[in-house]
């Protein structure tokens, strides 16, 4: 039997203050009828007078006077299963085209934080195809490692062909739409699930209420979860964008006249966004893990903003993009010396680490060489430093910018190849016999 | 009674009647006895901090009151655990942190052999030795509580509530218990000894004292984790403290598999027989978060008392104190600069305050270092949490981002950073060498080459005239020989101080063959275009610490290859 409350004191955009009826628990599901609407709630704070109740989905024309709770008594929850594989969902885990699923089970989207004594720490690479990531960024099993895009960059296309170039055994890759527009949204979903049949769609669009982005990447890791510790998958959890993420959150905490942090964010926009990053990761004794590329575009390009600032100080590195590679046409427009992958130390060879670091340390010093030439021109560089200049153009043409997905050995076979336009003496990362073997051999 | 009047996240109200809580009392909340602690009491009504998720928390669930404050359990069998912010045993819990789960932090039935070292009948002061206990080569030092005439003192194996002895009418047993927040009062001794990192940029340039206080302030990126992580490896104390605050998941992961396998140099023992972890990561809840260092500090402060040196490394205390201003803004208190509570400043000085070197009753030298890794928002060394630590910490490792991203590692900007300590340590140090003296020309050289960037960025380095072009080159030689060290390098990784007044001493010997060769006008560039200065910059990654003699050898090679080659130019 539907037991329905009627008592709403109050609507103000996403909350609804409600009288406070008996029994009814913190961070519960509520269903809210008002004349022909349905909608879910979430209680959000309880007192002995209101309890107020975060309203998930359209406002317009609640009617006050007509408003029924019906209280679940249970938080949040989404049906799992492995028939929603493929499929594109909304925020609650349901088919968007109405197929019937059979559903295994309902999980709670909201869980306790991993034991870290039970975590494995990531140590297995994961290919991505892209020579910028994988021999200096390399990616690894069970990592968290953001892009922090740019607005007017193709961004979708990045993500499009990393989602399908991306490597690893029994695979299955999770987008999670967040806050997207139209376009944008059929862009990704068309050239993603056409390479790829493994892919699972949970679309949020634009002009959705903000708590539903709210609830998106939680119910998608929910279901990345079952996927990978229950069914054993490698998961890619890509969740696109989260500065639409932080910006709802920051709407909801303003209507919940909460004291803002920088920026309007709120001051607890840390722990909200490690609630979501954290639950990447591999488990002792589980087969499956999960590795997440979170995507946020830089408010006006600026890396310091709190959205990529808190992600940086969770996240395990961040692969970032640079506005005058995409000037220059290079594609993917990855600037690797703003870019950093923390767990790639731990999982590659010796010699990969000194490739890395040579390839670094020589392109940094480009750079620099480039930036100077452009202030004394390049006829005053020294016959080194023109050298330089040669390397980096290459290192960009021919390294960073590529049409189609590269394997280990072409990315290591271009980065020495690179390498020996430069002297011998300019090498000092590498072993005698690494030059011996890969630069003069 | 206590009973539920409401609940907003981590903060929840109670009314009482017929009960007399008290202030930082440790509570259990509802049915499923989450773990909180009260922060306000006024007449009728309590505000409890709950330390887990209160998700299905009910209006009307009963609070249990403990009369206890909130403490650590100190015993031996501390060391080598891995905590939770409330002393849970993570070991014992499950994949997933569940609420109300319960783990007594230590072995409650392992039997431990008690020797004492007192007489029954001696007259004891309260903190004096009255037995030691042995575990996994690590010397416990049970030290008495309580002042009076002891008694009933037995000698044996015994688990660590069992009854070891008497002091008047008190039971003296192996476990204690100390209240995180109080600060016990401490005479504090003068801080003259380092505490030895292992790290050149740290130990030669910008060094911290046993008993002293630090900060690590740095914006994501800029290798806060790692230089924390090396610290804890590699330091000279007899115990580490390491407290994730609000960080990564793997990165406590990391240390949990590493630290194991790790050897201490000194006593050959695994590291994490002198560690005690304390790990709230970032998705743990937010209230245990905050209580983590002070948990930290307390079983740090056990140690000290028993007189060994506790290096306590925090990463990071912002996370700490925005966990604060999490749960001030819950309460509807007034926000200050960039919503942090107004008392923040008086918080982080009440952390590193309780960092310090003392003599103990039994007249041993015991030391709490601090050493507080801060993570500004966005890489601003003006924000509230950076400014605040700098004021109450005497070592600065400022970090930097564009050091970082040239991978110039650790990232300490030798400009921007400093130290309290030198006079005190001037002394420890001038028993090796030169010390402050070559400690002064590098920053010479240093500061002299930064201000020569700017026209090297501008008009190139063949600007400038010879003499500055060399100082130049002996800054490049400093920075790329001596300040950079690599973390994951088996042999670079620790440099012992012989070593690194050896490669400093070889260096200052490398500035002035050039100067000799200038005089006989030879480029600068060429003679920094040797193979040897090459080899040289390596060597740091060949020549073990226990061959530090080597660069006796080296030093004379180097001098004959300049004496030959300064001779023979130009012919």
């Amino acid at each position: 039997m539907r037991i329905e409350y009627e008592g709403a004191l109050e609507i103000k955009g996403n909350l609804l203050f409600f009288e406070t009826i008996e029994n009814v628990g913190l961070n519960e599901e509520v269903t809210i009828r008002s004349n022909e609407k349905t909608l879910k709630g979430i209680v959000s704070s309880i007192n002995e007078k209101i309890t107020v109740i975060e309203i998930l989905g359209e406002v317009y024309e609640l009617d006050l006077q007509n408003i029924k709770v019906e209280f679940k008594y249970k938080p949040v929850q989404i049906p799992l299963s492995e028939e929603m594989s493929g499929k594109v969902l909304n925020s609650f885990g349901e088919s968007l085209d109405n197929s019937i699923i059979n559903i295994e089970k309902y999980q709670n989207i909201n869980v306790g934080a991993y034991n870290p004594t039970r975590r494995l720490y990531p140590k297995d690479i994961v290919k991505t195809g892209f020579s910028s990531i994988d021999a200096l960024n390399t990616l690894i099993k069970g990592q968290k490692l953001p892009i922090f895009a740019l607005s007017g960059l193709p961004n979708d296309e990045f993500v499009s062909k990393l989602a399908t170039q991306i490597e690893i055994e029994d695979s299955v890759v999770i987008l999670g739409a967040i806050g997207l527009r139209h376009e944008r949204a059929e862009f990704l979903i068309n050239n993603i699930v056409k390479n790829n049949q493994n892919v699972t769609v949970f679309l949020n669009l634009a002009n959705e209420p903000a708590v539903n982005s709210i609830v998106l990447p939680r119910s998608a890791l929910t279901f990345a979860e079952y996927m990978a510790f229950e069914k054993g998958k490698n998961v890619i959890v890509i969740l696109y964008d989260m500065t639409n993420y932080a910006n709802a959150l920051r709407e909801i905490s303003a209507k919940k006249e909460e004291i803002p942090g920088k920026k309007g964010y709120p001051g607890y926009m840390y722990s909200d966004l490690a609630s979501i990053y954290e639950r990447a990761g591999i488990l002792k004794g589980k087969n499956g893990s999960i590795t997440q590329i979170p995507i946020l575009t830089l408010p006006d390009d600026d890396i310091t903003h709190p959205i990529p600032d808190l992600t940086g100080y969770i996240t395990e590195g961040q692969i970032t993009m640079d506005r005058n590679l995409y000037k220059k046409g290079i594609f993917p427009p990855v600037n690797v010396l703003t870019s950093l992958s923390r767990l790639m130390n731990s999982a590659i060879d010796k010699t990969h680490k000194r490739f890395a670091s040579q390839l670094y340390s020589s392109y940094a010093k480009a750079k620099k060489i480039e930036m100077f030439a452009s202030i004394i021109g390049e006829e005053e560089l020294s016959e080194t430093e023109k050298k330089y200049l040669l390397f980096s153009k290459k290192f960009e043409k021919e390294f960073v910018n590529q049409d189609i997905g590269r394997t280990f050995e072409e990315t290591f076979d271009k980065g020495w190849e690179l390498l020996k336009l430069l002297p011998e003496s300019e090498l000092i990362r590498l072993t005698d016999e690494e030059i011996k073997k890969y630069i003069n051999g | 009674m206590v009973e539920i009047t409401s609940i907003n996240g981590p903060i929840v109200n109670a009314r009482y009647e017929n009960e007399y809580p008290l202030m930082n009392e440790y509570v259990y909340v509802g049915k499923k006895e989450l773990i909180g602690e009260i922060i306000r009491v006024t007449k009728d009504e309590i505000t409890i901090q709950v330390y887990e998720d209160t998700t299905s928390l009910k209006l009307k669930e009963n609070v249990k009151l403990t009369s206890s404050l909130l403490s650590a359990y100190l015993a031996p069998g501390i060391l080598g655990s891995v905590y939770d912010g409330i002393q849970r045993n993570l070991f014992n819990l499950e994949e997933r942190v569940v609420r109300g789960a319960k783990s007594f932090p230590l072995n409650m039935e392992k039997k431990y052999y008690f020797k004492p070292s007192v007489k029954n009948g001696e007259y004891i002061k309260r903190g004096q030795i009255i037995g030691l206990v042995e575990d996994n080569n690590f010397i416990y030092k049970i030290l008495s509580e309580f002042e009076g005439k002891i008694e009933d003192l037995k000698e044996g194996d015994f688990n660590i509530k069992e009854i070891i002895a008497r002091v008047g009418e008190n039971s003296v047993r192996m476990l204690t218990k100390r209240p995180l927040r109080i600060t016990n009062k401490i005479k504090r001794i003068p801080l003259d000894e380092p505490l030895i990192t292992g790290q050149r940029i740290i130990d030669f340039m910008f060094p911290i004292s046993k008993g002293g206080s630090a900060s690590i302030p740095g914006g994501f990126g800029t290798g806060k984790t790692v230089l924390q992580q090396t610290l804890a490896k590699y330091c000279n104390a007899d115990v580490i403290i390491y407290i994730g605050c609000g960080e990564r998941g793997n990165e406590m992961t990391e240390i949990l598999e590493e630290f194991p396998k790790l050897v201490d140099p000194r006593n050959k023992q695994p590291l994490m027989n002198r560690t005690v972890l304390i790990a709230n990561t970032s998705d743990m809840p937010v209230s245990a978060r905050e209580s983590s260092i002070y948990l930290g500090i307390t079983i740090g402060e056990y140690f000290r008392d028993m007189g060994y040196s506790v290096a306590l490394m925090a990463d990071s205390t912002s996370r700490w104190a925005e966990a604060m201003r999490e749960l001030s803004s819950r309460m509807g208190e007034l926000p200050m600069e960039e919503g942090y509570p107004a008392d923040v400043s008086s918080k982080i000085a009440s952390i590193y305050e309780r960092a310090g070197k003392i003599e103990t009753v039994n007249k041993e030298i015991g030391s709490l270092s601090i050493i507080g890794a801060v993570s500004p928002a966005g890489g601003d060394f003006s924000e509230p949490i950076t400014m605040h630590t700098k004021r109450f910490t005497s070592v600065f490792w400022a970090l930097d981002k564009t050091l970082a991203n040239a991978r110039f590692y650790p990232a300490i900007n030798y400009l921007n950073s400093y130290s309290n300590y030198i006079e005190n340590l001037k002394q420890w140090w001038e028993k090796i060498g030169n010390w402050s003296e070559i400690r002064q020309e590098f920053n010479n050289i240093l500061s002299k080459d930064e201000q020569l960037q700017k026209i090297v960025k501008l008009l190139g380095i063949q600007s400038l005239p010879e003499e500055e072009k060399l100082t130049v080159y002996i800054a490049e030689i400093i920075k790329e020989a001596f300040l950079q060290q690599n973390a994951f390098d088996e042999v670079d990784a620790f440099c012992s101080t012989e070593k690194q007044m050896e490669i400093a001493k070889t260096i200052l010997l490398i500035f002035n063959i050039f100067k000799q060769g200038m005089l006989q006008k030879i480029p600068v560039e060429t003679l920094k275009n040797q193979k040897i200065i090459n080899e040289f910059i390596q060597s740091k990654y060949f020549i073990k610490n226990d061959e530090y003699e080597k660069y006796e050898d080296l030093r004379e090679k180097i001098k004959q290859y300049y004496e030959n080659f300064i001779k023979n130019y130009g012919e």
